[in-house]
């Protein structure tokens, strides 16, 4: 089992103590290694901070919680901060320094596994080039080894953080949106290499997507989140129209429940 | 009225502060000023004195450069313990936990320690200790300059974009090398830029510390002008001048390096 929860609530990153609302509320899911899920949801449902608890990022309030076997939030400062090296989180925004080249920014993926002087080195020297080309080959970006993070385009500063997740050591690639700046071709591109790679080092990935269709196609077990609830936890094959039409309708049409539904036709093929 | 407000408190201020602009047109002071000034012109420039003066501002030179770098072995471990973009507590639940507090507000009060003595103060000081000499101006720099330099790269380092740093330390990488290289890229052209703007002030700050006795340019100033030797004053200044040029210089080259 790589990820178990149960009745998991958790209060948002930047909630203030004392505010009581909470952005995921007694959320029940377990996970195996090696599983390929994808999280699918109306935005403000609770899949950033879904990815952010299974990274041990923050807290829960309550509920358990098990990585790997172990509590997390039980293991001491240190045990908890070693446990993070095996797991990748990789934001929206891909969190790269705009004045900061392309290889070393690849290269930061490396810090769990580098002592302190081995990182320096790599800031003056990068360590591995060859592999921070490899990792950037396969998203297309190897010409762009040695430029500056802020002369790529939004797609390639989202790939670019891909492929530090590659470069990692990491057991479980928490994804959050990692298709969000592609053009179709590319997302397609970009899933299908974040998935080879999950499936040769049999790690979990679980990978929080807006696009419904290509999450049916490529995953095999969809989570369904809304309100910080899981509305739904079921192998691609069950998932029906008519679940997704109730995830995604909004609140204006919760209080007219009269007005009839129109779902958007899903084509589901693989 | 906020005018006449402002007058009528700061006339009491300018009492106590024996404020009398008229004495500067006294025929007295316009005599001394005069004779004093006029010396100015032309600046000395024997052989033997610019000799004298160029290794004088050399000495200058190397008691800023000296007490800078050995204020920045303070400063830079002093500036990672306060510094509170490398909090693993503060990511993981918004705030810190009590040893990482403790250990941050206590570099933060030696900091606030070092530099609230000023440079001056810690130069008499350290003249009474180490005796006469650049000595004391190097330690009397760096005592300060640790202090400023620590304050205000743990601010630059805090107050750049902490996105990238955040998203390393949740992945598991030690504080030290998530901060290199999450904030370091974008802010270490500002913290350059402070450092040689600081060895500027470093020079002046050496300037001053020589008219207590702690060596170079400023001890030989402090005699020309107590001989009222206003050409070897003017020599001086214009060498000062040359030397900020320099630094500012100095300080546009490293920034363009980085940019």
């Amino acid at each position: 089992m790589s990820f178990v929860l149960r009745n998991i609530s958790v209060r948002h990153a930047s909630a203030k103590r004392g505010d009581s609302y909470q952005a995921l509320n007694e959320v029940s899911v377990s996970i195996e290694q090696g599983e390929q899920i994808a999280l699918i949801g109306p935005s403000g449902a609770g899949k950033t901070t879904l990815l952010h608890t299974l990274a041990c990022a923050h807290p829960q309030v309550s509920g358990e919680l098990s990585i790997f076997g172990v509590s997390p939030w039980k293991l001491s400062h240190a045990g908890r901060h070693a446990l993070r090296a095996r797991l990748f989180l990789a934001p929206q925004t891909p969190p790269l320094p705009p004045r900061q080249r392309v290889v070393t920014a690849v290269l930061a993926g490396c810090l769990p596994q580098w002592n302190i002087w081995q990182a320096i080195a790599s800031l003056i020297r990068p360590a591995y080039p060859d592999a921070a080309y490899d990792a950037l080959a396969r998203f297309n970006l190897q010409d762009k080894l040695y430029s500056r993070v802020d002369r790529l385009s939004g797609g390639e500063r989202q790939r670019c953080g891909m492929a530090r997740l590659l470069v990692s050591k990491a057991d479980a690639f928490l994804v959050d949106e990692p298709l969000s700046a592609l053009d179709p071709m590319l997302a397609q591109q970009t899933l299908t290499t974040l998935q080879q790679e999950a499936e040769n080092r049999n790690a979990t990935l679980i990978c929080s997507l807006h696009q419904v269709e290509l999450a049916l196609r490529c995953f095999p077990r969809i989570v369904g989140l809304r309100d910080g609830r899981i509305v739904f936890d079921a192998p691609r094959s069950e998932v029906t129209e008519a679940m997704i039409a109730g995830l995604y309708r909004n609140a204006m049409q919760d209080e007219q429940r009269d007005v009839q539904l129109a779902p958007a036709p899903i084509h589901v093929s693989c | 009225m906020a005018t006449l407000v402002t007058l009528i408190l700061l006339w009491p201020m300018l009492i106590a502060s024996e404020f009398k602009p008229w004495i500067l047109l006294d025929a007295q002071s316009l005599d001394a000023t005069w004779g004093f000034l006029s010396g100015f012109f032309y600046p000395a420039h024997s052989r033997e004195f610019l000799l004298l003066i160029l290794e004088a501002t050399w000495q200058t030179i190397a008691i800023a450069t000296a007490g800078l770098t050995l204020g920045l072995l303070g400063a830079i471990p002093l500036t990672l313990l306060a510094t509170e973009s490398m909090s693993v507590s503060l990511m993981e639940t918004g705030h810190m936990r009590l040893s990482g507090a403790i250990v941050r507000q206590t570099a933060r009060w030696l900091l606030v320690l070092l530099r609230s003595v000023p440079e001056l103060v810690w130069a008499l000081l350290l003249v009474r200790i180490v005796g006469l000499g650049p000595t004391a101006g190097v330690l009397a720099i760096a005592l300060t300059y640790s202090g400023m330099l620590g304050k205000v790269y743990a601010e630059i380092l805090e107050s750049s974009e902490t996105h990238a740093t955040q998203s390393l330390l949740k992945n598991g990488g030690g504080r030290l090398a998530s901060l290199m290289y999450g904030a370091l890229p974008a802010s270490a052209s500002e913290l350059v830029s402070y450092t040689t703007f600081r060895w500027e002030c470093a020079i002046r700050g050496s300037v001053v510390m020589g008219f207590v006795g702690a060596g170079g340019i400023g001890q030989r100033m402090d005699e020309s002008m107590k001989m009222l030797a206003g050409g070897e004053v003017a020599t001086m200044l214009i060498i000062f001048v040359l030397l900020v040029a320099c630094a500012d210089m100095v300080s546009t080259y490293l920034r363009k390096r980085l940019g």
